[in-house]
């Protein structure tokens, strides 16, 4: 042990000394395991996250307003909805050159539609006003005010005017206060009229639901996850089989067979007549509710739980529950006081995994929810592609990734991502 | 002497060519339809004789008609349409055409006439209810009713859908608000040239609510036009609201105990749009095939396979019979005067206005 | 000898149990046909007889059940023609097989033998519940198959097909498949999407997966989080996001931008497989390769590949499997030319019902039977190179 008499730096074989040696061999190591990643993370970044930044970033963009009425946005400024009178003249005018340009790019009708988000008739008050105004001469054909009055009075409304003002800037929180059931009224933020609250009540709905869901994939995955776990390996991918075949049949095609099960005709309800257990005129009504979509979707979701739970149980020592036995515990203690302890990881992942999927769910609570059983994501896809309100869309879809993403935290925290299992 | 033929041959074509170039045709069309029964129509009566007649075309199809406006929307806004030629129910056509999604079309320079030389514009007549909309058929959301669970009273008003100690059991309609508000403010009283005026009020609103509530929970809520022919052949409803094509279907093809009941049938239309600001030679191709593709004799045709209404008026005295089953098709159309007693025509611009609006009530009422 | 206190059973025991069962399903039979009291009574007696009668006629156990399934199979015809007949020699079948298997006392063999009579019967009502769960995991593919071959276009068990009347069943929805160009078209667009798409998400996969097992990286939980995220933010939000940005930059409606969005999918369940696989391998045989000379690229393809291949290919059927059966981001992502089998399903569901879907369906799963069964050889076949034989 010379090296530690010299009280000099530990060298290395070629002598630099060790620890910086070490330090770069880490280092290097380091890079190298960044160098394996980088192009997935890449790939992962262009093809996923950027198009999800830029879907939410619609939650929020509305250049619309000022990008097609410029000149009337900067008249408005300076005109006070508390007045209760409809803006002055110049107003008007900037409003006619505005949309003489836009009627020319057919934009007119596009803020309309935007602006009738907010007040139902704006829409078909931009679509004849750009009609008319494009054959209008912006130079000589003043004063416009009497002449759009004269085509709408609803032209000379405070209210009109007022959304203009309110939706002007280049960015928005109308859609969010849209999602929560609120909206922007003349004095600040209001709550929507009680027959048009309906976001609030669907989030608290998807909530128990996919709770509801979770639970009920519990109850039915703990004792296949584990029996799978006690059984010899070989029956035990057999039956693994099992568990993953629904897993890989089209989820359109489960649906539907959940349809032909659960109607009122279906094949639960004829049974049950034949058998006599249920009266001819009563049968059940299990499908268009609540129900039809709980049993779809746990069925849906039950190898998610029962995967993650079957491999921790598969990690519990059975030696345990028979040393409880043997020190005199009943069959229930053994379960309850030692196994069940070791296998709440498993429920754990399972109960995470199932929820966040649930949450997100649509085609199956489309096709058996009926108007009880739809979920957020069923509101979100028809202002996608039906009533185009797209911001709208985006809000509360920022709005259900960040309670996923939340959970997603959660589950990273208590379980770790790296403990997911798939058979 | 040679060269210089070839010289000025190859000058020629030079010359030749810009005008050459603006009368080729690209050779791949991408129609956008319904998918299923309809889109079996127009293949049949228009797009087989089309490529027997250009057998250097390529027709690929996209079932996307559903999703026509949002995804025009989203393809104009990348600058990238792929689309050539889309179906599209009218409303939709009127609202790409208002956002300027969709080409603005002279229909008497584009369509062909009627065979007696009436300009395509008044052959169509009021059905040219967009400038950029060519309409191919008539066709109705309307009722059928199962003919053996309503005993021997079948239903013939359609007020029957608001009677449960007639006609008990589940009915099917149509998620939306359009259409059933009308009907259930018909029903309620209404006259029916004032239901728009009641519509347009608050209370009236809450009126049309009111009478769908009672109803509400026998109600089974359909999204997807196939929906109620599968629900009736199961009898899970005894009655329902559906496109009727779809039921001449269920009832003339599968033979289940289906009826038709006729009564406030909501007409609407369904045609062709151009997306706009496609290239030249892809233009000069969709031109070529709308024109052939909505003459008077190919509108006819169409009737053959599916039971809507040809929108030409010269059309009607052609349509025969079905090309499979041998039936006399007149009577299955929505357009048919036995039919056609008592419509309901259905106000676009009025819903193009309040859609948003009602629909978040309609919405809100559905999840209470 | 072994301990075996495995003795055959009394005949009153076998009757009691048998009795038992027979009254459990008297009580259907008997609330179908009227009265609940009178079918458990019927049932309790007929099996409790039979039970005590044959209990002790072990060694011709063979010829007794085929005897029993005869009897009740002839029954059941007689009183309700074939689909009677058909519950009746289920039934026939389990009585047989329920009696002489409590009689010989079999239920006993496989269970320790110091397990008290309330424990074996814990033991096999569990295995019932559990069973009862997994006829529910299977269920609607039970539905879905013996529907691909309804003779009319409804997905409904009509009158015929109960009855077993042939004229009820047809193979037209499966050939309507195999003529019919849009499902051709759209089984190759899957055919050819899938497989990129898989390629993709393996080839990224496995070198990201690789990457992250090793002893020391930098932001492991942060990147494993934003790697997994495609499965985890909600579809129809992907596909929305997707489906904007994608036609912003000319993706949309290409073959690419469909694949590119599958691979994103995918990518998931190749992670998650291939580090499962990971930390089971031992590092030292790299090493030992690099010791003996190989470069990295050689002891990659060499040495950790062979072995991390189980995991690679199972990622890669999870990756193949939800690109070909996935509908929303697809029915976003791509247009005409790339409809897919699941969109061809889905307009088929929502345009004109068609059981031609539930065709497919059974295809596909008779398919995905084949890539399990697959999936477990490979299993197996990974468990004995690494020396961990199954139990």
């Amino acid at each position: 042990m010379a090296d530690t008499t010299q009280n000099g730096p530990v060298l290395a074989a070629d002598g630099t000394p060790l620890k910086r040696s070490l330090s770069r061999a880490l280092r290097m190591q380091k890079t190298r395991a960044l160098m394996l990643v980088a192009p997935l993370l890449l790939f992962v970044l262009i093809t996923f996250l950027l198009p999800i930044a830029d879907m939410l970033f619609r939650s929020v963009e509305n250049n619309i307003v000022s990008d097609t009425l410029p000149k009337t946005v900067v008249a408005l400024r300076e005109w006070d909805p508390a007045s209760g009178e409809a803006p002055g003249e110049e107003v008007y005018a900037a409003l006619a050159a505005d949309l003489q340009v836009a009627e020319e790019n057919k934009t007119h009708t596009r803020v309309g539609t935007r602006l009738n988000y907010e007040n139902p008739g704006i829409s078909s008050l931009f679509r004849k006003a750009g009609r008319r105004v494009s054959k209008w001469d912006i130079e000589t054909d003043g004063p416009f005010k009497e002449q759009f009055l004269d085509m709408d009075k609803d032209w000379g409304k405070v209210e009109i005017w007022q959304t203009i003002q309110t939706y002007s800037p280049t960015m928005t929180n109308g859609y969010f206060l849209n999602s929560v059931d609120l909206m922007k009224g003349a004095d600040g933020v209001e709550v929507r009229p009680e027959n048009e609250r309906i976001y609030i009540t669907l989030f608290i709905r998807t909530f128990i639901m996919s709770l509801v869901i979770t639970c009920a994939c519990i109850v039915l995955g703990y004792p296949v996850a584990w029996l799978l776990a006690n059984l010899p390996t070989r029956s035990a991918n057999m039956l693994m089989i099992l568990v993953l075949l629904p897993f890989w049949t089209s989820l359109l095609v489960r649906t539907s067979a959940w349809k032909v099960m659960l109607q009122q005709q279906g094949v639960i309800n004829e049974t049950l007549v034949w058998l006599g257990l249920v009266a001819d005129d009563a049968r059940l009504v299990m499908i268009n509710n609540q129900f039809g979509t709980i049993v779809a979707m746990t069925h849906i979701l039950l190898p998610f739980m029962i995967l993650p739970m079957y491999s921790v149980m598969q990690t519990i020592n059975p030696s345990y529950l028979r040393a409880a036995k043997s020190l005199g515990a009943t069959n229930w203690t053994a379960f309850w006081r030692v196994y069940f302890p070791n296998s709440v990881p498993g429920i754990g992942a399972g109960s995470i995994l199932v929820f966040i999927l649930a949450i997100g769910y649509y085609i199956t609570p489309e096709l058996v929810g009926g108007t009880k059983g739809v979920f957020i994501s069923n509101r979100i896809a028809f202002h996608i592609s039906t009533s185009l309100n797209w911001g709208l869309a985006a809000a509360l879809g920022t709005i259900l990734l960040a309670v996923v993403l939340l959970l997603y935290w959660t589950y990273d925290k208590i379980v770790g991502i790296d403990n997911v299992k798939l058979g | 002497m040679k060269l210089s033929k070839l010289s000025a041959l190859a000058a020629s074509t030079a010359l030749c060519a810009p005008a050459v170039f603006a009368e080729e045709m690209a050779n791949e069309l991408t129609l956008v339809s319904w998918g299923g029964a309809y889109q079996a129509s127009q293949i049949k009566a228009y797009v087989e004789p089309y490529l027997a007649m250009h057998p250097e075309v390529k027709v690929v199809w996209d079932e996307s008609s559903a999703e026509a406006t949002a995804k025009m929307r989203a393809m104009t806004e990348a600058g990238n349409v792929t689309w050539d030629l889309v179906d599209a129910v009218a409303s939709d056509a009127m609202r790409m055409c208002d956002e300027g999604l969709i080409e603005e079309l002279d229909h008497d320079a584009v369509l062909a006439a009627a065979p007696d030389g009436t300009p395509a514009s008044e052959d169509f007549g009021e059905l040219l209810v967009s400038d950029c909309f060519v309409p191919q058929i008539v066709y109705s959301t309307t009722f059928g009713y199962r003919t053996d669970l309503v005993g021997d009273n079948p239903p013939d008003n359609i007020c029957a859908i608001f009677d449960l100690e007639t006609y008990p059991g589940k009915r099917a309609l149509q998620k939306r608000p359009i259409d059933n508000m009308e009907w259930a403010l018909y029903c309620d009283g209404v006259a029916k040239d004032e239901i728009y005026d009641v519509l347009s009020t608050p209370e009236g609103v809450e009126q049309a609510l009111a009478k769908l509530d009672t109803i509400k929970d026998q109600v089974v809520w359909w999204t997807a036009g196939a929906e109620t022919p599968q629900l009736l052949a199961d009898g899970e409803v005894v009655m329902g609201s559906t496109f009727n094509g779809r039921l001449f279907s269920a009832i003339a093809e599968q033979n289940q105990p289906i009826g038709m009941l006729w009564d406030m049938q909501s007409f609407d239309l369904d045609g062709w749009v151009v997306p706009a600001g496609l290239p030249a030679d892809r233009k000069a191709r969709v031109m070529d095939f709308l024109k052939f593709a909505t003459d008077t004799q190919r509108l006819a045709d169409q009737a053959k396979y599916i039971s809507y209404g040809p929108a030409r008026k010269s059309s009607a005295p052609l349509v025969g019979q079905h090309a499979e089953l041998g039936i006399d098709m007149a009577p299955h159309m929505p357009t048919d005067p036995a039919n056609a007693g008592n419509v309901h025509v259905y106000d676009y611009e009025w819903w193009a206005d309040n859609r948003d609006d009602l629909d978040a009530k309609f919405q809100a009422w559905l999840a209470k | 000898m072994s301990i075996n206190t495995v003795e055959p059973q009394t005949p009153g025991f076998v009757a009691a149990v048998s009795a038992a069962a027979g009254a459990f399903f008297g009580l259907f039979v008997g609330t179908a046909q009227g009265s609940g009291l009178l079918g458990i009574v019927i049932g309790a007696v007929l099996l409790g007889t039979m039970g005590f009668v044959f209990a002790g006629m072990a060694e011709r156990e063979k010829a007794l059940r085929w005897i029993i399934f005869a009897v009740f199979l002839v029954a059941g015809f007689a009183l309700g023609g074939l689909s009677v007949a058909l519950v009746g020699g289920l039934f026939g079948w389990f009585a047989g097989w329920f009696i002489f298997w409590l009689a010989t006392s079999r239920y006993r063999a496989p269970l320790a033998p110091y397990l008290t009579p309330g424990q074996v019967l814990w033991h096999y009502t569990f295995r019932v519940i559990a069973g009862a769960i997994f006829v529910f995991l299977i269920t609607p593919i039970l539905v879905v198959m013996p529907l691909s071959f309804n003779a009319q276009d409804f997905f409904t068990f009509t009158p015929e097909m109960l009855r077993f009347d042939p004229a009820g069943y047809s193979l037209k929805h499966y050939e309507d498949f195999f003529n019919n160009p849009d499902w051709q078209q759209a089984l190759w667009n899957s055919l050819k999407i899938a497989p990129m798409a898989t390629l993709l998400s393996v080839g990224f996969g496995t070198l990201a997966a690789i990457g992250l097992s090793q002893p020391h990286v930098p932001f492991r939980r942060a990147i494993m989080a934003i790697l997994i995220s495609p499965m985890i933010v909600p579809l129809i939000i992907s596909a929305a996001g997707m489906y904007f940005f994608y036609s912003r930059i000319g993706l949309q409606g290409t073959y690419f931008g469909v694949v590119l969005a599958h691979a994103a999918l995918g990518i998931p369940f190749v992670i998650i497989t291939v580090t499962a696989t990971l930390v089971g391998f031992d590092r030292s045989l790299t090493r030992a390769a690099a010791n003996m000379g190989a470069g990295p690229v050689t002891t990659f393809f060499r040495v950790q590949m062979p072995l991390i291949l189980p995991g690679v290919i199972s990622g890669g059927l999870f990756a193949f499997i939800t690109s070909f059966d996935e509908v929303v981001v697809v029915l976003f992502v791509g247009s005409a030319g790339q409809k897919t089998l699941p969109w061809q399903m889905f307009t088929g569901l929502r345009e004109q019902i068609s059981p031609t879907i539930l065709a497919v369906a059974t295809i596909l799963v008779v398919i995905s039977i084949m890539l399990l069964t697959t999936v477990e050889m490979l299993r197996r076949r990974s468990e004995r190179l690494r020396g961990m034989s199954p139990s």
